[in-house]
């Protein structure tokens, strides 16, 4: 299913809570909705289902209105398969019969097969006459993506469907839920805060904060080239650099010159540039030296916090064998392939 | 007791606490073996009496109330829980705490306003006749009584099942609608199978307070297991007949017992969660929500206690030295029963505590198991025993001393029965008092006394007053062990409305039925608050 999302507005009760949002998901692509916790997107997730009702906007889903002015179709008939967060499993059934749960429609041996397919398919083939307490977590997530996937949704929503598991599990399991999902062939909209699961599971990530959509695109792009200093400061590290426009396209940092993408600055303005920690090289040969404040061993590589003569920090990655010392310094220069420059604030 | 106490695998042997927990727990032993050696043992001339002329009268009433009583607190509980946990609809939110209010009534009360409401003589029945039209139903019938014992009882089931809607209930709707049911088929296949075992357990309930009920079947006349008991005792001086009766009882109270703990065994959580949950919104068809919980709480709580208000101004006089002694002695049996139940329960949560085991966990269950059984055969199978045995010392066996009894068998008698009430509070309390934090302080060097009041008291103060008034309010309402217990002089306010009814003075027994009232209000209260009752 197409999944598209217009200008939509979710709130409790009147107050709103998050505005303007539009994007589209294309059939069989996965997307996410990154963002801090009580930013709205659970909620939205839930319009989408047909849970919550919109305050503004419209959602259509292949080009049907699903929810709009005056238009809410009951979560029942629009055919969009949901994973909660606490599962939902129902603890009066075994694990067949949570799978089978929705397949009410079908002859018994067709629910039967089809059932037991979508257990072999996450990995739960030998559970099937389990109760859900006696599965853990992790196993628990995977019986209700399967029941989920079971009836043959045209999207599948999933709310922070990782966020009660392990951390170490979280990883396994998106990658997991991914291929089963890409295996059916069907598209799934997620909500999670962390960037990991996002990173792990989605083709498109929409960043979601401070009431607004505030990205929506592909990992690389909300990471490499983020639109605004909220999705700069919520997806990976770094740190923003004060620096001078030249007027000729380049902007003067201690580092010498870099050349934004897109030279939006006029002659004299003060903007910020986003460093990378992989943006900062560490090289004996360098001209610039910094000083270390702050070492953070991570097994192949150093996060070392440095601070620039002029009083300035920025964060590098160091592979482990330059073990240097807090106060030492060391020769560090630029590696950006993006320059992502922003306006300062108020000037 | 915790400062210098040497490696644990140094003090296996003994603790005070176990020793002292057994032994608190043996007397529930001695109405549970006086019952079933009646049981294996009868005598042929007794039970032939028994069985010609009582047990198959009783055994039949018995059945048709539980049966009555059980299909109507559970349609009624789950049908109301159904509402307020998965609807929407105007004053759902008061309603949710309004509908636990009936809980402060004893079946008893209720049927005293009942009977003078809608009785013969009542106000209802004389306008009735004064007007053309249908006969008023006669109300001191079987279908009265299950009608009162229902909207008495209703709330054992609302209460978990609406806990059981909520929680897992709700989510368990939203996913069957994701998965293409419609609201009705998302109930009926998903939440209501979900809920069954709590409805089943909270109705279990209501059919063992059904049996054991005696205050409610006396006032309508109708012979059960309970009141056989009483009269065979107090009518016809035969306690050997009473417990003969109070065996056959046991063989339902076991059964009962037995289905209950299976229904709990049941009940499985999986998922439970608290994300937000949209209720239904009901249309057109809320305001008869509206009515119906309307209906049930006007019924069940306003309409008995604005007659019994009513009816207490009425008899003014009545509140009178008479009245305040039998006040004095509700409130003194309450508060030294609260007291020892809760010292008592305090001592085998501890031992459970300290040494967890085959010997704890058993010593509890038999410690907790006087919950099960009826005050009436409690109160007999207590009594003929220490009576055999004191005559046994005495060298005769004199029944007026003996029935008599004295305070101290009275109080045992309550601690059996109540010991479940105030272990549940206190064993929870317990269990936040977790063994990190006693380590925490010690390790802080807070010890001895110090630990106590700035560590254990602090946490354990709140299970304890919760403890000490259920029990208190449970002993005020107490009606059977102490009607057939109590020593001469000490009627209380539910003896009081026995005798009362006796004499059909429906009206003038709202005056000690009002205190009962006013005091079961105060859990019931305090219960609905902390609940939160977001739900």
């Amino acid at each position: 299913m197409r999944l598209e999302v217009d200008s939509a507005a979710v709130g409790y009760g009147a107050r709103v809570v998050l505005a303007g949002v539009s994007f589209t998901l294309e059939p069989g692509e996965i997307g996410c909705l990154l963002g801090p916790s009580a930013a709205g997107k659970t909620t939205l997730l839930r319009a989408v289902a047909g849970f919550e009702p919109l305050l503004h906007g419209a959602i259509r889903g292949d080009a049907t209105v699903l929810t709009g002015p005056g238009v809410r179709l009951p979560p029942e008939r629009r055919n969009v398969g949901m994973v909660f967060q606490d599962h939902a499993l129902l603890p009066h059934l075994d694990v067949l019969g949570n799978v089978r749960f929705g397949l009410f429609r079908q002859p018994r041996r067709d629910a039967d097969a089809r059932a037991r397919e979508m257990l072999e398919l996450v990995g739960l083939a030998d559970a099937a006459t389990r109760h859900p307490h006696e599965l853990s977590g992790g196993q628990q997530q995977r019986v209700a993506v399967a029941r989920a996937l079971a009836a043959r949704p045209r999207l599948v929503l999933l709310d922070e469907p990782f966020s009660s598991l392990d951390p170490e599990l979280r990883e396994r399991l998106a990658l997991d839920v991914r291929a089963a999902l890409k295996h059916e062939g069907v598209g799934a909209l997620l909500v999670t805060h962390s960037q990991a699961e996002a990173f792990a599971m989605a083709d498109r990530i929409g960043v979601v904060g401070l009431g607004r959509l505030q990205q929506w695109g592909r990992a690389y792009d909300l990471y490499h080239r983020p639109a605004n200093r909220f999705v700069a400061g919520f997806v990976g590290e770094g740190v923003l650099l004060s620096g001078r426009a030249d007027g000729d396209g380049r902007v003067m940092t201690p580092f010498g010159p870099v050349r934004p993408r897109d030279p939006a600055v006029g002659t004299g303005d003060e903007v910020d540039i986003l460093l990378r920690p992989d943006d900062v090289i560490h090289d004996d040969d360098a001209p610039l030296q910094a000083r270390i404040v702050a070492r953070h061993f991570r097994g192949a590589e150093f996060l070392y916090t440095l601070e620039l003569d002029d009083g300035q920090r920025v964060e590098s990655l160091v592979p482990s064998h330059h073990d240097h010392a807090v106060g030492q310094r060391i020769g560090v220069r630029l590696d950006l392939e993006h320059v992502v420059v922003f306006a300062r604030e108020g000037t | 007791m915790t400062r210098h106490a040497p490696p644990r695998a140094g003090r296996v042997a003994s603790s005070p606490w176990v020793w002292l927990a057994v032994a608190l727990s043996l007397p529930a032993l001695v109405p549970l073996l006086a019952t079933v050696t009646a049981l294996a043992r009868p005598d042929p001339a007794t039970l032939a009496h028994l069985l010609e002329f009582v047990l198959p009268r009783v055994a039949g009433n018995t059945a048709w109330l539980l049966l009555g009583v059980g299909l109507g607190t559970a349609l009624l509980g789950t049908a109301l829980a159904a509402l307020v946990a998965l609807c929407e609809f105007p004053g759902r939110r008061a309603f949710s705490w309004l509908l636990v209010l009936p809980l402060a009534i004893p079946g008893y009360v209720l049927a005293v306003v009942f009977i003078d409401l809608f009785d013969f003589a009542g106000p209802v029945a004389t306008w009735f006749r004064g007007v053309d039209g249908p006969a008023m139903p006669e109300v001191r019938t079987l279908g009265g009584l299950v009608m009162v014992m229902t909207l008495a009882l209703y709330p054992y089931v609302y209460l978990v099942a609406r806990e059981a809607f909520a929680t897992q209930g709700a989510r368990a709707i939203e996913a069957a609608r994701t998965l293409g049911m419609g609201p009705w088929r998302a109930f009926f296949h998903a939440s209501l199978p979900m809920a069954r075992p709590w409805i089943a357990g909270g109705t279990l309930l209501v059919l063992m307070e059904t049996l054991a009920d005696f205050g409610t079947v006396s006032a309508f006349n109708y012979d059960t297991f309970t009141t056989a008991i009483y009269q065979a005792w107090f009518a016809l001086f035969s306690t050997d007949t009473a417990l003969q009766v109070a065996a056959a009882m046991l063989l339902l109270v076991a059964a009962l017992v037995a289905l209950e703990v299976l229904s709990r065994r049941r009940q499985s959580f999986a998922g439970v969660g608290h994300g937000p949950v949209a209720r239904a919104p009901l249309g057109r068809w809320a305001w008869c929500a509206t009515a119906a919980c309307t209906l049930v709480v006007g019924m069940a709580f306003v309409l008995p206690v604005s007659r019994m208000a009513w009816n207490a101004m009425r008899h003014l006089a009545d509140v009178d030295a008479r009245y305040w002694q039998t006040l004095a002695n509700a409130l003194s049996l309450a508060s030294m029963a609260a007291a020892l139940t809760v010292a008592a329960a305090f001592v085998v949560a501890m031992a459970a505590r300290d040494r967890p085991g085959l010997l704890t966990s058993t010593t509890t269950r038999l410690a907790t198991i006087g919950y099960g059984l009826p005050g009436a055969l409690l109160a007999i199978g207590l009594y003929v025993p220490v009576a055999r045995f004191s005559a046994r010392l005495s060298g005769s066996f004199d029944l007026g001393i003996a029935l008599q009894g004295g305070l101290v068998l009275l109080l045992v008698a309550y601690g059996i029965r109540f010991m479940a009430v105030a272990h549940a509070p206190v064993s929870g309390g317990l269990l936040r008092l977790r063994p990190h934090l006693v380590e925490a302080s010690r390790s802080l060097g807070v010890t001895g006394m110090r630990q106590v009041r700035q560590v254990h008291w602090p946490l354990l103060r709140g299970s304890f007053a919760t403890a000490a008034l259920l029990v208190f309010v449970d002993v005020m309402k107490e009606m059977p062990i102490t009607l057939m217990m109590r020593p001469f002089g000490w009627d209380t306010l539910a003896t009081r409305v026995f005798e009362l009814t006796n004499e059909g003075e429906w009206s003038r027994a709202a005056v000690p039925a009002l205190a009962i009232v006013l005091a079961g209000l105060v859990p019931v209260i305090l219960l609905t608050r902390r609940r939160g009752d977001a739900a």
